[in-house]
């Protein structure tokens, strides 16, 4: 009852700000079609795998082009590629070489194929080149857009970077204005502002996921092969991680302007954990620090469902973490609350 | 009794900003707060609703210790800023508040039609809080502490900045919810203010420095106005 009064409060304050109700959804499109017409890529040193049958002087040529090259059978191979533990795995094929690649990465798929065939090329005067390189892809093709690996982070990004601003803002008005301590003279539980806060935004969220999904995928033609219902339940966790961190967090600002410094602390770094640069070049220690991230579970899971279109098994874990993290920012809330009323 | 304060002290940081107040304010009067600003008038009623508590000493609302939900539900309490929601309209404010206390379908209607008529904003109900004045914002904030008929009523400086014509409407309506057996507690720092209650605390620098009707303090220190008094009992204290 009290909870529903807070929900419907706010539902009507969102459509009192035309500006802000536009900002969570016309910025997030608009920032994905700028991304859209400008990407480009950079360096990469490819991993791949080679089985015994390919001949010595070829795997030199392969390591001298910059490779990380190991050897190991077609089906540990095979695994390793699954798992993204390698970028491509060649093997002899009577006179041929066949090269199978992970390609959910158009940049590594493409050097992989550039690196190759320098390779092949040191080894041989091209004209009288015994190999014909025969190029298969595991996940994508070859004219997967780089757009189209970038994308499922950037929806991802995009949704969690405006549902905390606007969330934190909006939770800090209530503060700032006075409004958070007339609700605490009432007999309003602390848990019921903070479950009111989660519902009224949660409504708008699942709208604002719904339409920039179908935007990047149905307008944008964003590479889609998983199922949309899925992305849906990702891009709305991340969504609910995002507005349950950003009313927590505005308990710690005084007014709009601190809340936005929260952004390069708290929101940047993310990026750089999404996926959206190569981690496999960061230092090991620095990697392990994406773990306590929100955003890279959610971009891990929309990619898996999105260019790798795996199922749910995929991105269960992915789930489950973002469901915590809304879950123990939610209490943390609700403690926090304690600092404008002891009870 | 409806309000009875032992020993309460209130330390924010380590600073004491209220120190040792007791006081009782009996049911169906209208009892006021007086004090220069920064005496801890605030704080003082923030903790007689529930929202602060007190670091030493008791209070009791109706009977029981707060701060307490229950209790709270039976309190009426006006902030010194006026704790509205601009996107929404006057109505749509009336509305969330009495949901939040709980009021419902017929009750609910009925209770938001009488408020607005008393503080006279039937005729603005439909406007976005944002385009109303000063005035019509502390009339709509009284509207809200009203709407679920609380047995006391709290109001931190409920005229600050309202014009005279406006003020006297205020203070009539004040009188005239208390002869329904409403207790009520007002904060301010205006003299001829404090004249209209029955019975007045001065606090200064968050101490009780005099409890009693205005004409007592004045016979008390033999003074005339209620700012000799004042000043009077402040130099016993300094």
């Amino acid at each position: 009852m009290r909870i529903q009064a807070i929900v419907v409060r706010i539902i009507r304050q969102f459509f009192r700000d035309k500006r802000t109700l536009a900002l969570m959804i016309v910025a997030p499109m608009f920032v994905l079609f700028l991304m859209d017409l400008v990407f480009n890529g950079e360096q990469y040193e490819p991993h791949i795998a080679i089985d015994a049958n390919v001949p010595q002087p070829f795997q030199d040529a392969l390591k001298e082009a910059d490779a990380h090259v190991t050897t190991m059978t077609k089906a540990k191979a095979m695994n390793e590629l699954d798992e993204q533990q390698i970028d491509a795995f060649i093997e002899m094929n009577q006179t041929a070489l066949r090269l199978t690649l992970e390609g959910s990465d158009p940049s590594v798929s493409k050097t992989v194929l550039m690196t190759v065939q320098k390779a092949s090329q040191t080894l041989m005067p091209p004209a009288k080149q015994p190999f014909t390189i025969d190029a298969v892809y595991m996940h994508g093709s070859e004219d997967m857009a780089l757009f189209d690996n970038f994308g499922p982070v950037l929806i991802g990004f995009f949704i969690f970077f405006f549902v905390f601003l606007i969330a934190g803002v909006s939770f800090l008005r209530e503060r700032t204005s006075g409004t958070l301590e007339r609700l605490l003279a009432t007999p309003l539980k602390r848990w019921e502002i903070v479950i009111g806060y989660v519902i009224g935004f949660g409504i708008f969220t699942t709208i604002q996921a719904s339409l920039i999904s179908s935007f990047a995928i149905y307008i944008l033609d964003m590479m889609m092969e998983g199922s949309f219902l899925y992305v849906l339940l990702i891009t709305f966790l991340l969504a609910m991680t995002a507005l349950t961190l950003g009313t927590l967090l505005s308990a710690f600002a005084n007014n709009e302007l601190q809340m936005i410094q929260f952004i390069p602390l708290v929101v940047v770094p993310q990026v750089f954990f999404s996926g959206l640069f190569n981690l496999d070049t960061m230092e090991p220690w620095l990697r392990s620090i994406g773990v306590a991230m929100p955003l890279y579970y959610g971009a891990d899971a929309l990619r898996e469902m999105m260019i790798r279109g795996k199922g749910f098994e995929a991105i269960s874990f992915d789930v489950y973490v973002l469901i915590s993290f809304s879950l123990l920012f939610m209490i943390l809330n609700v403690f926090a609350l304690k600092k404008y009323r002891k009870l | 009794m409806a309000i009875q304060l032992q020993h309460v002290s209130k330390q924010f940081h380590k600073k004491e900003v209220i120190h040792d107040v007791s006081l009782e304010v009996h049911a169906g009067e209208i009892f006021g707060i007086l004090g220069p600003s920064g005496a801890g008038k605030t704080t003082l009623v923030k903790m007689i609703a529930g929202i602060d508590m007190a670091t030493e000493g008791t209070i009791h609302v109706l009977g029981s210790r707060m701060p307490n939900l229950q209790t709270m539900a039976r309190i009426g309490f006006m902030a010194q800023s006026d704790a509205l929601y601009g996107e929404l309209t006057a109505l749509e404010n009336l509305h969330f508040f009495a949901s939040i206390y709980g009021l419902k379908g017929k009750k609910k209607k009925e209770r938001i039609e009488e408020v607005l008529q008393l503080v006279n904003l039937t005729n603005d109900m439909k406007k976005a809080v944002h385009q109303y004045s000063g005035g019509m914002k502390r009339r709509l904030s009284l509207a809200a502490a009203l709407l679920h008929e609380p047995e006391v009523l709290i109001l931190d400086e409920p005229t600050v900045g309202i014009d005279p014509l406006l003020r006297q409407a205020i203070w009539e309506e004040l009188e005239r919810i208390r002869q329904k057996g409403t207790t009520i507690v007002v904060t301010t720092h205006v003299m001829d203010e404090a004249e209209k209650c029955m019975r007045l605390a001065m606090i200064r620098d968050g101490r009780l420095i005099a409890v009693g009707s205005p004409d007592e303090l004045k016979k008390q220190t033999g003074t005339t106005t209620l700012e000799r008094a004042f000043l009077h009992f402040g130099r016993a204290y300094a």
